[in-house]
């Protein structure tokens, strides 16, 4: 505890200083494409198709709308089962055409649900609900407001962000950090947003350092920015907040994880297993922020999102503000379309991102890049060596870990082993695969190995339930046998009593007879 | 509204999506491209018989990695030019003396490329360094063969040609019709040893003409170009600068102790460091991913017991260098210097007490 109670107060200098984490790569990292035009919005498509399935689990949202039915822009379309989870909202005004399966961009599946909207063109918002005079609200509000928005974080792990901030918030945060480090190559819709709407992002800042209760905030960028610093710090001059810094830190992969930028600007792990809250931080994206100015201040849902679209394989990369349910294929076009030797197409970054089947799937909450890659961006898939052991992979771990011997254990089906060897604390960042000389496609083991023991860890809780179901109703059984038991000999021993004390009723009444007898017998005239 | 564009199918595959040109074929490339500074020297030094080795040593080994790829069921185009039986051969060749017979080769690289690389698995999962091992096999089993060395170059009293080496290494006869006595010379270490044994200081011992200025004469410079070479390896990261440094930090270090106490019988730490494999060991074959240390700090306990051991069985064992025994017996302790130097995962606490 005093441990902890130290990590925080030293966690109150985030930003001082900058430190470093183990490992990582210096990437090419492919920004300047992207970047040269502003951003621009994806013309309105003939058809939306919004998935039920935006988060990253597989827990899906039920739809509150039937084919044949009219929406208002910004109009909830579907639910969560679980309340925190907030909403799918309708991008645009228009008319649903049909509720059915398709083509998704989801790590865990290539098809799911989809809402489809036929837009009408006349984007008709709904009743707008904002947060009045928001740099004063209760902190409940603000929550409330953002969980009804449907707000999650988009740096991509699309956790619900009201649960997040309420959690990090209970646990106490002093400082809330802003990650405006992407740092994948390509990636650059934070850059873009930063440039072009600094002025949100700091008001986001402010909401939801406000909702947790921190003193400070970070804007946390890379030097690699350029002109952003200068955006950010000119936009923090022209409004009223205070005890909001821009930190730039070096451009090194993959410091825009969570943990890793932690461990940048404060010097500090995360404990394994915990969470930033366990050092008083609390970490969102920058985009997340500009999202919960918008639900605050002006009431929107969160429906839209900037999207890179990059690589060798697009004719013109740049930054585009998508609706979600947009199909990818229309900001490609958007893009001047595909070059002629575009091969894969990846949702997220080179370095973690899921290769496309294809590009019908629309633009969901997690869609922060789209990267159209060529032949030669790939290379031929090399064949896959043994393990020479060469400890490149151990040298660029950011996690530190081994994972030779992660590998080793996961391909002989040691879960326990490998999870014990810190399995769940890979970061899946790809720098071990990325520079193994025997070509092993350490990513896809360790992807599919915390699936693994996350199934078996469901699977034994599940079997650890069932136990202690069974033994419950044994115990029950056994006890209500036994409750049985205790009545029936409490039943006995009453009866017993009671004849007993019927014997001793009779006997006094029979003593009092006598007594009365030999009173009357002694004084009759009474 | 703008009409939808036709969707398009693409191929999919696992992240990363993109990687750097690395294979394990460059990294032993790398290691081919600085040896070449050393070999040279050796054979500047030793003569044609050297390169002769090479060649020999180079021939059995793909020759037996062909057999046991094919044996194994083994793809022979993925493997055969990854090569790290080149690299092993080679290795093993730097340890013989020039002018060996050639079933010397022949033998040790069947011990080093059937034995103990492919009857343990193959690449990646060989537990000895397959070179020691064959160099091993055939100093305990042909120790006459293997310690007949020739002076350098510049003391033989004739150089020898490669006619001469060919026919030395392919019949047996000695060189210049001369007995083998004449032409072979005891190495610098040897000579140390067998002083020493005979109650001879080391600098009477160092008198002779076979010792340089801080090395044995030749041996020196060689262990220079090989160093050379294993400096460029570090650069280009091939490996990691913790085995050399260690391997050759011990050494100094406990030399030094021993010339301080007891300078009679102690050469300087210098000539421990300038003769014998030590160099070549601590750059080329201590250094051997696959059967050394995984971890950083496990490399340079590693890297310490090969430098600790040699030292040892170069003061009492009963061969004049033991770079190699020192390998194999530190490839067996590697798995448990990995297990016990496992590196602090982020995140998780040390003696974690709250
Ligand atoms: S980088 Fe590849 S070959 Fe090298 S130790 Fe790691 S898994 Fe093995
Ligand atoms: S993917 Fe996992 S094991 Fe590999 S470098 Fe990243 S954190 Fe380490």
């Amino acid at each position: 505890m005093q441990r902890q109670a130290e990590a925080v107060e030293r966690a109150r200098l985030a930003g001082e200083r900058i430190h470093h984490f183990h490992g990582g790569l210096r990437l090419r990292h492919n920004k300047k494409i992207s970047c040269e035009v502003p951003l621009e919005r994806v013309p309105l498509p003939a058809r939306l198709f919004v998935p039920l399935l935006q988060h990253a689990g597989s827990d899906l949202a039920n739809a509150l709308v039937q084919p044949g039915q009219a929406v208002l822009k910004g109009e909830p379309i579907g639910a969560y089962e679980f309340p925190d989870r907030g909403f799918v909202h309708a991008p645009t005004s228009g008319t649903i055409v049909a509720i059915e399966n398709g083509p998704i961009a989801h790590p865990g599946g290539q098809a799911g649900m989809r809402v489809v909207i036929e837009p009408d063109g006349l984007e008709r918002w709904t009743t707008l609900s904002p947060c009045p005079n928001w740099p004063g609200a209760d902190p409940q509000d603000l929550l409330e407001t953002m969980r009804r928005a449907g707000l999650v974080g988009l740096g991509g792990a699309v956790f619900p962000t009201s649960t997040k901030v309420q959690g990090a918030g209970a646990a106490g945060v002093h400082t809330l950090i802003l990650n405006g480090a992407e740092c994948e190559p390509y990636i650059s819709c934070d850059e873009m947003l930063m440039r072009e709407q600094a002025g949100k992002v700091i008001a986001g800042a402010r909401i939801l350092r406000r909702a947790v209760g921190a003193e400070r905030a970070i804007i946390a960028i890379e030097d690699q920015m350029g002109v952003v610093e200068q955006v950010l710090k000119k936009a923090l001059a022209a409004s009223d907040a205070e005890h909001v810094e821009v930190v730039r830190v070096t451009t090194i992969y993959p410091e825009g994880g969570e943990r890793q930028l932690i461990q940048v600007l404060t010097g500090l792990e995360v404990p394994s297993g915990g969470l930033p809250q366990d050092l008083g931080l609390l970490v969102q994206n920058v985009g997340t922020a500009a999202a919960a100015a918008d639900a605050v201040i002006e009431g929107k849902p969160l429906i839209e999102r900037v999207v890179t679209v990059s690589g060798n394989g697009v004719k013109r990369p740049r930054n585009l503000v998508a609706l979600f349910g947009t199909p990818i294929s229309a900001l490609i076009e958007q893009c001047g379309g595909y070059e002629d030797d575009v091969q894969r197409l990846v949702l997220g970054g080179p370095m973690m991102g899921y290769a496309l089947p294809t590009d019908a799937a629309p633009v969901i909450k997690a869609a922060n890049c789209i990267l159209a890659l060529t032949a030669k961006d790939i290379q031929a898939p090399q064949p896959e060596m043994p393990c020479i052991r060469c400890g490149e992979c151990a040298r660029v771990c950011p996690a530190v870990l081994l994972p030779q011997t992660l590998h080793w254990q996961a391909s002989n089906g040691q879960w326990d082993d490998a999870r014990d060897s810190g399995l769940m604390d890979c970061i899946e960042c790809g720098c071990c695969d990325f520079v193994c000389p025997s070509h092993i496609p350490l990513l896809d083991w360790f992807r599919h190995g915390k699936g693994m023991v996350r199934k078996r860890a469901a699977e034994q809780a599940a079997a650890d339930l069932a136990r202690q179901r069974f033994e419950a109703r044994e115990e029950r059984l056994a006890r209500i046998k036994q409750d049985r038991k205790d009545r029936i000999a409490a039943k006995k021993r009453q009866m017993s009593e009671s004849s007993e004390s019927k014997k001793k009723v009779a006997e006094a009444l029979e003593r009092a007879r006598k007594a009365r007898e030999a009173r009357s017998g002694g004084d009759d005239k009474q | 509204m703008k009409p939808l564009p036709p969707s398009r199918e693409f191929d999919t595959s696992g992240a990363p999506h993109f990687s750097p040109d690395v294979t394990v074929q460059r990294v032993m490339r790398d290691v081919l491209l600085a040896l070449t500074p050393g070999i040279a020297a050796c054979a500047w030094y030793f003569g044609p018989g050297v390169l002769v080795q090479i060649i020999l040593a180079i021939l059995f080994a793909l020759g037996f990695e062909a057999l046991m790829l094919r044996a194994r069921g083994q793809p022979l185009r993925l493997y055969l030019p990854d090569l790290s039986a080149v690299v092993t051969a080679i290795l093993f060749a730097l340890c013989l003396p020039p002018l060996a017979p050639w079933w010397i080769a022949l033998t040790g690289m069947l011990f080093a490329i059937v034995i103990a690389k492919h009857l343990f698995g193959g690449l990646g999962h060989n537990v000895f360094n397959p070179a020691m091992v064959g160099y091993v096999v055939c100093l305990v089993s042909f120790p006459r063969e293997m310690t007949a060395w020739l002076p350098p170059v510049s003391l033989a009293d004739a150089s020898i040609g490669i006619g001469e080496t060919l026919r030395a290494i392919f019949t047996g006869a000695a060189p210049g019709g001369l007995g083998w006595d004449a032409v072979t010379q005891a190495t610098p270490l040897d000579t140390l040893k067998t002083g020493v044994d005979h109650g001879q200081t080391v600098s009477e011992i160092r008198s002779a003409p076979i010792f340089g200025d801080f090395g044995g004469l030749g041996w020196e410079w060689i262990a220079n170009w090989f160093a050379l070479g294993g400096l460029w390896l570090m650069w280009r990261r091939v490996i990691s600068w913790h085995v050399p440094v260690a391997t050759l930090g011990s050494v100094i270090a406990l030399g030094l102790v021993a010339y301080v106490v007891d300078p009679g019988s102690s050469p300087s730490p210098l000539q421990h460091v300038f003769s014998g494999a030590l160099v070549l060991g601590a750059f080329f074959i201590a250094t051997d991913p696959v059967t050394g240390c995984t971890s950083t700090i496990g490399r340079l306990w590693f890297g310490a017991g090969v430098g600790v051991i040699t030292l040892a069985i170069r003061r009492w064992g009963g061969y004049p260098d033991g770079v190699a025994f020192a390998v194999l017996i530190m490839n067996m302790a590697a798995p448990l210097i990995d297990r016990f130097t496992r590196p602090r995962v982020y995140g998780e606490q040390v003696g974690r007490n709250d």
